[in-house]
């Protein structure tokens, strides 16, 4: 019954054309929340817009955990959560009018998120757009799981040399201003490439190419250890073209979706995706599904 | 110590008795905005709530409409579910068990697209434990497709295959027949898609319901402008939220003036205050919907907010509010 908090803007800053990072003090959120699950916002008051929104949780800062145990007991109690959002409408927009010190209502851990393998050993993150928001903290878990296999796998003789070679990201935009988190990815130590529609940047085309050429390139690591797993999350049309190259190549694929939401748990069966075994609710079910699922 | 009885919220006596149905507040979730309970047990203990009502269970399970099934409007939300649920047998199986744990009155919501089908599911639920009564929808405005432009002769097998709450005749057959086969407190759920609603809350109480709820939801249609199509993939939805609330009132408001047989209202119950606008319009009790999904803790700050009103202006039960409308 922890479910709902009244949380404190920490910071809501512009951080490109129409892309925002909003902050919010959320100790419970933050110490339940895994990779792949969302929070669900309420973007104004009683007298605006009716239904919350639902926004992936990008960024967690869990003052509980023992490596912080020397901060003060205050701000133990302090963790945060982040979310990074595009405004694209009405509740997006009353969002971002949103000032630090406001309290917004907030709902969440909810959905159940990625999972990763307990013997996974590298992992393709495929971003469209947006879909930067939850693979960034999809990345930092992956980074904590590789940690560990990183010590048992001392073998000088590996094929993989660096830690984070084993995490690629592929990151895709319009245009290299729309080009998101490309640093941050890279401060966790993942091998990052980018593809723009309009060759800005990267390559030239649209993701899915880069993902089929890095795909093409890897394969030997990937199909020799039966281990790795591809991670999407963006536009449907992109998600069912990695669905589909990840399953020509064997490799197992997660994917994020999204659908207009009402409740956010399950309760008002708005959200259906359809399924081998009929329809299923992004919001309790997903967001993320074994991309194998999907119809 | 001087005994301010007024104020004690031992004396303000929220219980209410809806044809048989011992509610300890009137305050229960509207049919498809709670599911069957279990996922806002997470958010507040449901032995607080007057009364479940389930999602709308038909015979068969039903798959429900494609997405997109809902869209944001002013002040609302249209939704074409298409009624997706188990079905019954299912449902006796798998929810009822879940549904029976907080101990609170559990009405089943029942649907079908023939009087038979009514019927058959009546007689699945009788004998099983726990259901304190049945609330017939014969107002699901997202059975069949409307306005799509379908092949002509199944447009026209479909469309024989109306709302049973339109029509007056229709709505008192299907109530007669079930009526016959169960002493369950019956309740019928009407909708706001009439020209009259008083002729068809007529009808069913002569056709034997123990109470009526009201409104279920106005069709509504919501354009995506860039594409030139419905938002909706059914085409027309059921528009629910405060949008609807004046039409909301005004129709219990009718009905209440009709019918002798208790009234649950509903339609854009957001707080407490927004509840007691009903009571006062003559709602026994009252169903909260759309607002379960802004705020999940909706009803029992309802139900919080309507005690303190009591409290505050001395009324110590709450059959006292119903119906006690002035002339302006
Ligand atoms: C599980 C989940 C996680 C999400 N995570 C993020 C995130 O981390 N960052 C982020 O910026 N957005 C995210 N979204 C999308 C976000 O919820 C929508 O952008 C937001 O609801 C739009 O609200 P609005 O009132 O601003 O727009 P509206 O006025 O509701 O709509 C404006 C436009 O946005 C489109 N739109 C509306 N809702 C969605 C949606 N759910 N998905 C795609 N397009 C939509 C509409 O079709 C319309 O064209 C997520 C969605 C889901 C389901
Ligand atoms: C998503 C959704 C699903 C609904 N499903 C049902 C249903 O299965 N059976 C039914 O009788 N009413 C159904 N309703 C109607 C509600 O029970 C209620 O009558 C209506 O929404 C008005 O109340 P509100 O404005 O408080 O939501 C549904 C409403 C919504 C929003
Ligand atoms: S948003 Fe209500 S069931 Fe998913």
């Amino acid at each position: 019954m922890v479910k709902t908090e009244k949380c404190r803007i920490i910071e809501n800053k512009k951080v490109g054309p129409d892309f925002y990072r909003l902050k919010i003090i959320a100790p419970l959120i933050a110490i339940k929340a895994r990779p792949g699950q969302f929070v669900h916002i309420r973007c104004s008051g009683p007298a605006g817009i009716l239904l919350r929104r639902p926004f992936s949780i990008h960024k967690i800062n869990n003052a509980n955990v023992s490596a912080y145990q020397r901060i003060n007991v205050s701000a133990q109690k302090q963790g945060w959560i982040e979310i990074f959002y595009k405004t694209v409408g009405k509740g997006t927009e009353a969002l971002a009018r949103k000032k630090p010190g406001e309290i917004i209502n907030v709902i969440g851990p909810l959905g159940n998120g990625f999972s990763i393998p307990r013997k996974i050993n590298s992992a393709i993150l495929v971003a469209g757009g947006m879909g930067v928001a939850p693979l960034l903290l999809l990345a930092e878990e992956l980074q904590k799981s590789n940690c560990k296999l990183q010590k048992l796998n001392l073998n000088p003789s590996s094929s993989i040399q660096h830690p984070g070679s084993r995490i690629i990201v592929l990151i895709g935009a319009k245009t290299k201003k729309e080009l998101l988190c490309e640093n941050e990815f890279k401060n966790l130590g993942c091998t990052v490439k980018v593809s723009t529609d309009d060759g800005s940047k990267g390559y030239k085309g649209l993701v899915t190419g880069l993902l089929e050429n890095v795909v093409r390139r890897t394969s030997y690591v990937i199909r020799k250890n039966k281990r790795s797993t591809v991670y999407a999350c963006g536009p449907k049309a992109m998600l069912r073209e990695v669905s589909r190259i990840a399953a020509k190549h064997k490799i197992p694929c997660q994917v994020s979706l999204e659908e207009d939401m009402a409740c956010g748990i399950g309760a008002c069966y708005g959200c259906p995706v359809n399924t081998k075994q009929g329809y299923k609710l992004v919001c309790k079910d997903g967001p993320v599904f074994n991309a194998g699922e999907i119809v | 110590m001087k005994l301010t009885t007024h104020h004690s919220p031992l004396t303000t006596d929220l219980s209410v008795n809806i044809a048989g149905i011992k509610m300890k507040n009137p305050v229960m979730c509207g049919s498809g905005t709670f599911a069957f309970g279990e996922e806002y047990a997470e958010f507040f203990d449901l032995k607080e709530m007057g009364a479940i009502v389930t999602k709308t269970i038909t015979l068969k399970p039903r798959k429900g409409n494609p997405p997109p099934r809902i869209k944001e409007t002013y002040s609302g939300m249209l939704n074409c579910i298409g009624l997706q649920n188990p079905g019954t047998e299912a449902f006796i199986r798998d929810k009822m068990p879940v549904l029976r744990k907080p101990g609170i009155p559990i009405i089943v919501s029942i649907g079908g697209e023939t009087e038979q089908e009514y019927t058959d599911i009546t007689r699945e639920l009788k004998g099983v434990r726990g259901v304190s009564g049945i609330e017939l929808n014969i107002s699901c405005p997202n059975l069949h497709p409307h306005l799509s432009p379908l092949p002509s002769r199944e447009r026209k097998e479909k469309e024989r295959l109306r709302m049973f709450a339109q029509d007056e005749k229709a709505a008192a057959g299907v109530v007669r027949r079930v009526r016959r086969i169960t002493r369950l407190p019956l309740i019928v759920k009407l909708s706001p898609n009439v020209t009259d609603i008083k002729i068809i809350a007529r009808a069913v109480e002569r056709a034997g319901a123990d109470a009526v709820s009201l409104i279920n939801t106005p069709l509504g249609m919501a354009i995506n402008l860039e594409k030139r199509t419905p938002c909706l993939s059914n085409t027309t939805g059921g528009l629910s939220g405060p949008a609807i609330k004046p039409i909301a009132l005004r129709m219990v408001r009718e009905v209440y003036n009709t019918v002798r047989i208790p009234i649950i209202g509903m339609g854009g119950i957001m707080d407490a205050r927004d509840a007691l606008e009903f009571m006062v319009c003559g709602a026994k009790a009252v169903a909260v919907g759309t607002a379960n999904f802004v705020n999940p803790r909706a009803i029992p700050e309802i139900i919080d907010g309507i005690r303190k009103y009591m409290v505050e202006n001395r009324i110590k039960k709450i059959g006292l509010l119903v119906g006690s409308l002035k002339a302006k």
